[in-house]
């Protein structure tokens, strides 16, 4: 949920502090006659000079050397070759592209790479469907029903996903887990002792379904708190027009969910294409490798196959898909700020 | 007449039906999501002779027996202060840092402040778990890996971005007006900071920093791969290895994910009604 909980307000509420300082300011008080007032307006200006770089200083040390070396590193990483002797030695011999060449000829490499694309797709198309609809469905219930839905959906978000996919493993379980029970009570046979960790398509299913449960909520009530700022005037003026249901989705829900629902999509894209808790965790990977995902990839080859050199190359390729997803999410956010 | 009465009871129905049908629906829904949650911990309170059945059993005699064999565990003490330590540090670390560039960011001009507002935007989008690789390169040759010290500074930077971006929308609104009063009245700017701006912001402070704590206490991967040695282990990697050391004692290890949960849910809980406004906001402004 984590990756999710930090993604979720990626920016400050703007009205929130309004709200939270809400009942501790009352409006500012008269500051006295006008005269006083006005001078100190050009104050406004005044903290010039040095002052904010002061202040940005500390933060913006910090993350140039643990976000943007680290990027720089990557990227001179992936240019060298660190094996298990060079890492002894600390001498990384320079060997140009030659770690990317080995990878964009490697068929393991792309079985990988389409092997993200696809379950990053199947996953994120899921959750939207699912998500979208239960957000729609949100905003139709009764007071009531609507705050015990809202409840389970909070609950599952909040779970830490370490705590989740233990949980996973545990109702998948080979002999004891409730899928076993639950596909039997159905009446489908050979579910006496199935395990479901068996192959990577099936391993990545769980995955799927865990990344899905976890992030539905999310969608669901970002949808849900769209739908309200629509406001119950619009469809009823809609409505005395005499249009129909679904005229009315199409014409007046449609186009206000739809900023929403695109942020949304390329949020979830980048979010699951770099899951890897979730993945990792599951199964490691396993088995053969089967599930992994291109994150989990690059882990395993560095840190278990001790080729960092080649692990950093797939980091870059990784990064840089991400990057084109980032770069789409960002447009989409700057269009909307600008049409506000 | 009685025709038309007809029609508008049938209508009438078929409301109500659609109704019925959506609250079931809504229903399920809940019961499906909740579902994995409750089975957590519902498992982690049976005794262990009804957990491990081929049927599952619902109903039973709670017991707390697996909890003290989850605490009971080697180190586990350790890594409740190594997770608490680099949790609380990181959020500490972190508001500090923040407060100071929020500041400037929400109330000062000054040359290339564009440019630090699309950068911290940009940071909060940071693909970690793509760059563990090349953080452990560093790490290693600086020889500070297995170290609280590194993992605590690596999630302050994990939430710094965050944080900054937070405080920055919470500082805005606090209105200039009040700040200006103050100065007028014979405050000094700092005192204007600390006397007026400060005792507003504590409602985002507390809520930003929770956050923090959030993806601070579930972090995975980075400390998958610096910290090796299992005294440098927080609880989410303990987590995933408990199985290794209690092989198929489920009771345990679903006491061990409920006892990792219940704090998250608990700030969660606390954070609900901003979470959803919050929710909102990022995802129209970013």
């Amino acid at each position: 949920m984590t990756v999710h909980s930090q993604g979720v307000v990626t920016s400050a509420p703007e009205d929130a502090p309004g709200r939270a300082a809400g009942d501790a300011h009352n409006p500012p008080p008269p500051t006295g006659p006008n005269e006083v007032l006005t001078p100190s307006r050009g104050r406004r200006r005044l903290p010039t000079g040095l002052l904010p770089y002061l202040l940005l200083t500390p933060a913006a040390v910090s993350l140039l050397l643990l976000l943007g070396y680290p990027l720089i590193r990557n990227v001179i990483l992936s240019f060298q070759k660190v094996n298990a002797k060079e890492l002894i030695t600390r001498k990384p011999e320079w060997i140009g592209f030659d770690n990317y060449g080995e990878l964009l000829t490697s068929s393991t490499f792309w079985t990988v790479v389409v092997r993200s694309f696809v379950f990053m797709g199947t996953t994120v198309l899921l959750i939207m469907v699912i998500g979208t609809l239960l957000g729609i469905l949100l905003n139709s219930l009764g007071k009531a029903m609507r705050l015990v839905l809202s409840i389970a959906l909070l609950m599952a978000w909040a779970t830490p996903i370490v705590a989740s996919v233990t949980v996973f493993r545990w109702l998948f379980d080979e002999q004891f887990g409730v899928a076993n029970w639950f596909m039997r009570t159905l009446g489908f046979s050979g579910y006496d002792q199935h395990n479901w960790f068996e192959t990577g398509t099936s391993t990545l299913a769980i995955v799927m379904v865990l990344i899905t449960w976890g992030s539905i909520p999310f969608v669901a009530l970002n949808m849900y708190a769209g739908l309200t700022t629509v406001g119950a005037e619009l469809y009823e003026a809609a409505r005395m027009d005499g249009a129909s249901n679904t005229r009315i989705f199409r014409s007046v829900v449609f186009p206000i969910l739809k900023p929403f629902f695109l942020i949304t999509t390329f949020l979830e894209v980048i979010w699951v294409f770099k899951a890897f808790a979730q993945v990792y965790a599951m199964n490691q990977g396993g088995p053969d490798g089967e599930s992994q995902t291109l994150p989990v990839f690059a882990y395993v080859i560095g840190s278990g196959q001790q080729q960092y050199g080649v692990a950093a190359a797939i980091s870059v390729l990784t990064i840089l898909i991400l990057v084109a997803a980032m770069s789409f999410y960002f447009r989409l956010i700057l269009k909307e700020e600008d049409e506000q | 007449m009685s025709n038309v009465s007809l029609t508008a009871s049938r209508a009438k129905r078929a409301k109500l039906v659609g109704k019925i049908g959506k609250n079931v629906l809504a229903l399920c829904l809940a019961v499906l999501f909740l579902f994995p949650v409750y089975w957590m911990f519902s498992s982690s309170l049976k005794p262990s002779s009804e957990i491990l059945t081929k049927d599952p059993v619902f109903v039973f005699v709670p017991t707390f027996e697996h909890y003290p064999t989850a605490t009971g565990v080697d180190r586990f003490w350790t890594y409740v202060a190594n997770s608490l330590t680099v949790t609380i540090g990181a959020v500490l670390l972190a508001l500090i840092v923040a407060l100071a560039a929020s500041f400037a960011i929400a109330r000062m001009r000054f040359r290339g402040r564009k440019g630090i507002v699309l950068a911290v935007m940009l940071a909060q989008m940071a693909p970690w778990e793509v760059m563990v690789i090349a953080m452990y390169m560093i790490m290693r040759d600086a020889d500070l890996l297995n170290s609280i010290p590194t993992l605590t500074v690596i999630y302050f930077v994990m939430v710094l971005p965050f944080t900054i971006w937070t405080l920055r929308g919470f500082i805005a609104a606090v209105p200039k007006e009040l700040e200006e009063a103050a100065l007028i009245d014979g405050c000094s700017r700092t005192q204007a900071f600390f006397k007026v701006i400060f005792p507003l912001l504590a409602p985002g402070l507390m809520s930003t920093s929770l956050f923090g704590f959030i993806t601070a206490w579930n972090e995975f991967a980075m400390v998958l791969i610096l910290n090796k040695d299992a005294e440098a282990h927080t609880l989410p990697l303990w987590l995933t290895q408990f199985q290794t050391a209690f092989g198929s004692d489920w009771g345990a290890t679903m006491a061990a994910s409920s006892l990792f949960t219940i704090p998250v849910l608990i700030v969660f809980l606390f954070l609900q009604r901003r979470a959803v406004g919050g929710m909102t906001a990022g995802a129209v402004k970013g």
